[in-house]
């Protein structure tokens, strides 16, 4: 059968050879993407797609354009979409980012733009890890508020301002895994408690209203706790957060030396 | 309905080859510590043969002199030259990893003092590898 192409816009459609030509405004990038289908394929594989994007974009919207208009069978999770609940934290040019909060323009469009999963936790499907991992390592070092003692009646725990300042690096954290899976440590050794558990046993080692610090640094203190960061800093360059990991890190190992209270601020 | 996806322009972006990941493109951090690897095993492997062949004095100084004589050709002076300049290497980042732990400000300074210790490998060769390839060629001459 004989297809007869239509004059005009479906030109491009009906014969590939013909340039694409994009809307005003928009530029036509290329998104490598390595993808995993467990019922197919035995090894990932890298297939590529071109997408008009906007330089103010985000790669979540570039995704989201294949995903809905080339091939429905892309997998990977989102939810906020505003860089709040840390759902697509993925590899975007070998390094770990938020696809919600990576501009195209902030990379290089003229070049094909690797996107990969999170690397260290195990592939489920195309950008999706299993996190079970990652969380049990989180829920292992307690990251709850621990107090023997009544708060004052009919009122809350107090803390002073600068009390509060102590551990606020640390609380600005969405466990998206970005940092943990950006460790070489925890790449190789999936014991590690990573940097992500580290950050959020911080938050309540360093809270004056905390009472079970001890707990948690018997719980780090170990070979497989807060000794095995090797201080690459990959977690602290991955953050979405800006969270200064590797400082926290540091403030863990030395708290374990020294009684918490007594470790210098910098 | 026809498909929307369009066909990959011949010969416009190169597809890997191998469906394996990419390397993490980390930064001084990561690298400075895949270096510190990388030296540390090989001065392991060093002082592992070192502390063999010295213990030979004691069983037999005669083989002890024969072993250190089949060190003395141009091969082993350009393992000595690798040998100094990753323990060099090792010895200063490794100061600059205990500042990292020690110092209240470590993290912070972390990147600066990367290349402080590479400024000071570089200054700690410039020293010793001019020397080091005369009694090399030395060797080769006589």
């Amino acid at each position: 059968m004989t297809i007869t192409a239509l004059p005009g816009v479906t030109d491009a459609v009906m014969n590939p050879a013909i340039k694409r030509r994009p809307a005003e405004g928009f530029t036509t990038i290329t998104l490598i993407v390595r993808r995993f289908d467990p019922e197919v394929d035995s090894e990932p594989r890298w297939v590529d797609y071109d997408v008009d994007t906007l330089p103010t974009d985000r790669i979540l919207d570039a995704l989201h354009k294949i995903k809905w208009e080339q091939d429905g069978s892309l997998t990977f999770r989102r939810s906020c979409a505003h860089g709040v609940c840390g759902s697509d934290a993925m590899r975007i040019n070998g390094r770990n980012r938020l696809a919600c909060k990576t501009l195209i323009k902030d990379l290089d469009p003229t070049k094909p733009i690797y996107i990969e999963a999170i690397k260290g936790l195990p592939l489920e499907k195309d950008l999706v890890v299993d996190m079970e991992p990652f969380f049990a390592s989180f829920r292992a070092v307690q990251p709850f508020l621990q107090s023997h003692t009544a708060p004052p009646e009919g009122r809350e725990r107090l803390q002073s301002a600068a009390d509060r300042e102590r551990f606020d690096d640390t609380t600005k954290c969405i466990l998206c895994a970005a940092c943990t899976s950006s460790c070489p440590v925890f790449w190789t050794d999936g014991q590690y408690f990573g940097p992500a558990a580290i950050v959020n046993a911080h938050r309540f080692i360093f809270d004056s209203r905390d009472e079970e610090a001890e707990v948690r640094l018997d719980i780090l203190n170990d070979k497989e706790g807060v000794w095995r960061c090797r201080t690459t800093f990959n977690c602290s360059e991955a953050c979405p957060r800006g969270i200064q990991i590797t400082k926290a890190i540091s403030e863990v190992k030395a708290a374990t030396i020294r009684r918490p209270d007594k470790i210098k601020i910098a | 309905m026809v498909s929307l996806k369009p066909a990959p322009a011949p010969g416009r972006v190169p597809l890997p080859k191998a469906p394996a990941g990419t390397v993490y493109r980390g930064h001084e951090g990561m690298w400075s510590w895949v270096l510190h690897r990388i030296t540390g095993v090989a001065i392991f492997f060093f002082l592992l043969v070192h502390v063999l062949d010295t213990a030979l004095v004691r069983i037999s100084p005669q083989t002890y002199n024969g072993v250190i004589a089949t060190y003395k050709n141009p091969i082993m002076g350009l393992g000595e030259l690798f040998l100094v300049a990753a323990i060099v290497f090792h010895a200063f980042n490794g100061l600059r990893i205990i500042l990292i732990d020690f110092w209240s400000v470590g993290t912070r300074h972390q990147r600066a003092m990367f290349w402080i210790v590479i400024a000071l490998w570089v200054v700690t060769m410039a020293g010793f590898a001019p020397r080091q390839l005369m009694v090399i060629i030395s060797e080769v001459a006589s």
